[in-house]
């Protein structure tokens, strides 16, 4: 059967104007139409924040459920049910602060099902507090005189739990963010992707060199598994490895060619250098990678799962309760 | 059932090590109490669990009571090391462990010396007397060699015996290291005892080589010990064969296993499961004392179990409450310190009106408290330990075989009523065993999960209610019932989030009247229940030390009956009636008084005396007896 993403859709989105949120809504609708995967058998499901009210708007299935516990929840609906399609949509605070633990848990388990950070660097929904991901020195309502502490940077926690799936991408740009989750919904196992976008209200600059299209073509690198780590206006910036790190290049300057840029592999199970195009840019002089920056197959947690009550059906004499309290040491009263 | 009143000369069963082989006639006995005691390490819960399986299959009623150190291994003979396992064998039912044994084994000087407080005056106590050297008796802090004096003991009470230098002997042609020889006094002590009781040592020798079923030498090494020891006491006490036998009284004809408390609510869940058709998955993180009902349901794979050991106690229930809402019966397990960090997913189950059940083996609190040792402390954390209003059924199991019928119950009532369930049991009831009679699982009741009818398709709305006032489940999957659940108040009628002020106090009724209507049986009062002059109030693992206090009473003469809960929220129709009807009500429960509390809120002009013990062992009988009687007498 053919959707369109309107069968996705339901509601009003009561977001602010402007918000990331609205731009990510509809790239999801937008995915999950081409991707063809009927909307009763996806759960969709959040925490707490403004981006987890998305479920509201979706016409799947779903639970708006408490701060954290997403990543959490969402494991037990792919395991009791692996036949869903299961999306977890969370910001950096529910999935990043309150949820850390099962982030990271999640990731190392590899239970298939996507993740989304939509990461603002800020706590909306209270708002205005500094969140896990903004910057050291961060001014906002409960850090009047500037954060003190380093911030997490999503693609190393991810990559750091044994994640299999990184990718990212702007908000306010729809096909890629579209092209981005068509992949995480492919990718078997755990996804992570990490959607910049700004709060209009509270964090109205934390992406301002990548959010519009001019900026992203300056500073930020778009990256695909087998191609060229090339970028600028005219793709005249490429990356090559130099020692332990990577170093930016003018092809056909200083001796260098096409042929001495790296060629991106998301599929690499080393994920040495995928960490490191990951944690590109933030003022380092390096463009921010874009894209799935990291794509690796491995047993995913619920197949497991499954596949161990098959194989232990098949050893075990016993397939019912009656059978189960046989198996016991009995005696009988006459 | 008819309850016969303990043994009035039971102090005489215990018999005098002596004198034993001049006595010619002994009488068969009704009970008799044995404790192993010895180093965490010396397998004293093994020789326990071998007894009582022994005694269980000779047709006798038995109920165990493991009461083991927190640490793992405490360092080896010293105090906060012992370990022990008391069992309480009887011709009749027995409810309880027992107070006090008439059997202690010692295997080293700190079980005497930390043991010997759970001894009757006249028991007899079995040493090994090679682990009572000068090392052994500084280590468990006496501080005179003639250790019996010290604490007291008549030495025609003990059956002293070099017990770990004849284990060696019997084991010495084996080629075995020391070590591992030493690992077999265990089973000395278990021979000697079940010589002592005449027990058939064949149901022994198949439980070993079941056990050590892959390593034949270590069955046979034990198997020649257990002889050993029960061949030292056939030679010692040559003439007093069969004189100790404990026939079974009261047979209800059937089949039966012994059970632990934990692996009967494991069961439970299991039963309740296939009955309604659902899949269970258990959310779990390892806790003391649950984590045996973890244990037991990640071996059933082959019925189709689900087990996930989470990252934390939250992720466990977190991830059930999700399990729950796929379609699946959605279960966590968990002791104090976990359910309060289950709170916020309880309370979303709550709101979202899935079902859930919550199992929490109580232990001593607050905090880390006593974790190995038991106490009902968490009553009102179930019924009131989460923000906003938010009622959810709360049953207690009351004996460890009550465990399946329990947790069968929560299952069924979360289900079929869409709302989170916590059971509460305990450490006690939770280690503790008893004989489970076989059931028929075609016999109960079915439970029927109360899926979205299909003539509701293209009207549906996710609060829309059963006759019963429960919510539909749409499970997902299913084309046409796509809806969206959370933890904001929702809309009555449409199910999108509302906080219009009528709506609210309409949901929080609706969700009130919705747990307050789930039908749970009476309560029932045994004992005198027409003319008592007292009526004792307990709720889960204690109804089998309440029962004994009756009976004892009963006995003595006096008009007592026992009106025990096992249904907490909601309370049983008939609860004001019967709590108004006696002159003295006493409320008796292992914490400060918190059921004697909530029936104060539930009944209007009760006013219980309350009778509160938080020692984490199990309430001894004596003391209540004593404590009851002089109400009465008051």
């Amino acid at each position: 059967m053919e959707y369109t993403h309107n069968d996705y859709k339901k509601g009003q989105p009561r977001w602010c104007p402007g918000c990331g949120d609205h731009f990510f809504l509809n790239s999801l609708h937008k995915a999950l139409a081409e991707m063809g995967v009927a909307p009763h058998n996806i759960a969709v499901i959040s925490g707490i924040g403004c981006s987890s009210r998305l479920p509201h708007y979706m016409a799947t299935y779903g639970m708006n459920t408490i701060h954290g516990r997403a990543a959490a929840i969402a494991t037990g609906v792919k395991l009791a049910n692996p036949d869903l399609t299961v999306w977890q949509i969370s910001g950096d605070g529910d999935g990043l602060a309150i949820g850390g633990n099962h982030f990271i848990h999640v990731n190392r388990r590899n239970v298939n099902l996507n993740m989304v950070i939509l990461n603002n660097r800020i706590y909306g929904l209270t708002k205005g507090q500094y969140s896990p991901t903004s910057p050291r020195g961060f001014v906002s309502k409960s850090s009047p005189y500037g954060t003190v502490e380093e911030p997490f940077r999503p693609a190393e926690l991810c990559l750091g739990s044994r994640g299999q799936f990184f990718a990212r991408t702007v908000a306010t740009d729809v096909p890629h963010t579209v092209e981005v989750l068509k992949a995480a919904q492919a990718h078997k196992g755990t996804s992570v992707t990490e959607v910049l976008q700004n709060c209009v209200i509270f964090n109205g600059s934390a992406y301002d060199a990548v959010l519009q299209k001019e900026g992203r073509e300056k500073n930020a690198i778009y990256v695909r598994h087998g191609e060229k780590l090339v970028f600028g206006p005219n793709r005249e910036y490429g990356l090559v490895q130099q020692g332990f790190g990577l170093r930016i290049v003018e092809i056909g300057k200083n001796g260098y060619t096409l042929d001495d840029v790296l060629v991106h592999d998301a599929h690499c199970e080393d994920g040495t250098l995928q960490l490191k195009l990951a944690l590109m840019g933030n003022g380092d002089g390096f463009p921010v990678a874009l894209g799935v920056i990291r794509d690796v197959q491995m047993p995913t947690y619920d197949e497991a799962v499954a596949d161990q009550i098959e194989e232990v059906k098949a050893k075990k004499p016993y397939h019912n309760f009656q059978e189960l309290l046989e198996t016991n040491d009995i005696w009988e009263v006459k | 059932m008819t309850q016969q009143p303990l043994n009035p000369n039971l102090s005489s069963l215990a018999y005098d090590s002596n004198t034993m082989a001049d006595q010619i006639e002994v009488p068969e006995i009704d009970t008799v109490v044995v404790r192993f005691s010895g180093d965490s390490g010396d397998g004293m819960q093994l020789a326990g669990n071998i007894f009582s399986t022994v005694s269980a299959t000779a047709g006798n009623s038995i109920s165990t009571f493991p009461d083991y150190p927190a640490d793992i291994r405490a360092p080896q003979g010293s105090l906060t090391g012992v370990s022990g396992f008391q069992v309480h064998v009887g011709a009749d039912i027995v409810y309880t462990p027992g107070d006090e044994c008439d059997v202690l084994v010692c295997m080293n000087a700190a079980a005497l010396k930390t043991q010997y407080v759970h001894a009757k005056p006249n028991a007899t106590i079995i040493i090994d007397t090679d682990s009572f050297g000068p090392r052994d008796l500084e280590k468990a802090a006496f501080k005179t060699p003639d250790y019996l004096e010290e604490m007291g003991i008549d030495p025609d009470r003990v059956i002293a015996c070099t017990l770990t230098t004849m284990v060696k002997h019997c084991l010495e042609d084996t080629g075995m290291d020391n070590k591992s020889i030493l690992k077999c006094r265990n089973m000395f002590a278990l021979g000697l005892v079940c010589w002592l009781f005449d027990r058939d040592l064949n149901v022994v020798f198949n439980y070993l080589h079941e056990k050590f079923a892959k390593k034949p030498a270590v069955a046979e090494a034990n198997i020649r010990v257990v002889q050993a020891g029960y061949d030292y006491g056939h030679n010692t006490h040559c003439s007093a064969n069969n004189v100790h036998r404990i026939e079974s009284k009261h047979k209800v004809p059937g089949r039966y296993m012994d059970i632990t408390g934990n692996k009967a609510t494991a069961y439970g869940f299991i039963a309740a499961a296939e009955k309604a058709g659902l899949k269970l998955y258990l959310g779990s993180y390892p806790i003391t004392p649950a984590t045996d009902v973890l244990h037991e349901l990640a071996k059933h794979k082959s019925l189709g179990v689900t087990t996930v050991q989470c990252e934390d106690e939250i992720a466990g229930c977190a991830s059930a409450v999700g399990a729950s809402f796929a379609g699946a019966l959605g279960i966590t397990s968990t002791s104090g310190p976990g359910l309060c960090l289950k709170s916020e997913a309880i309370n979303l189950a709550v709101m979202m009106e899935l079902p859930l059940v919550v199992l929490d083996v109580q232990r001593g609190g607050p905090a880390t408290g006593l974790p190995t040792k038991s106490e009902q402390g968490d009553l009102l954390q179930a019924l009131f330990g989460r923000n906003g209003e938010s009622p959810l059924p709360v049953l207690a199991a009351t004996s460890p075989s009550d465990c399946f019928d329990a947790a069968y119950e929560a299952c069924k009532m979360a289900v079929e009523h869409m709302t989170p369930v916590i059971l509460l049991t305990d450490g006690f009831v939770a280690n503790g065993s008893g004989a489970f009679r076989l059931p028929d699982l075609s016999q109960y009741p079915d439970i029927r999960p109360p899926y979205v009818p299909e003539e509701l398709r293209g009207q549906w709305t996710p609060y829309m209610r059963t006759a019963d006032g429960s919510r539909y489940w749409a499970v997902p999957g299913r084309e046409g019932f796509a809806h969206i659940l959370g933890g904001l108040e929702k809309d009555s009628r449409t199910g999108v989030i509302s906080t219009d002020p009528e709506n609210h106090q309409l949901m929080t009724n609706l969700r009130a009247q919705k747990v307050a209507g789930i039908p749970v049986p009476d309560l029932e009062v045994q004992g005198d229940k027409d003319d008592a002059e007292l009526l004792i109030v307990g709720f889960g693992g204690t109804f089998g030390h309440l029962h004994e206090a009756m009976d004892i009473l009963r006995a003595e003469g006096r008009k007592v009956a026992l009106a025990h809960f096992r249904h907490i929220n909601p309370l049983p129709r008939n609860t004001a009636e019967v709590l108004l009807r006696y002159p003295k009500v006493v409320v008796a429960e292992q914490n400060m008084g918190q059921l004697a509390a909530w029936l104060r809120m539930k009944v209007d002009g009760f006013c219980p005396v309350q009778y509160n013990e938080v020692k984490g062992q199990p309430l001894k009988v004596a003391g209540m007896v004593a404590s009851f009687a002089a109400i009465l007498n008051n």
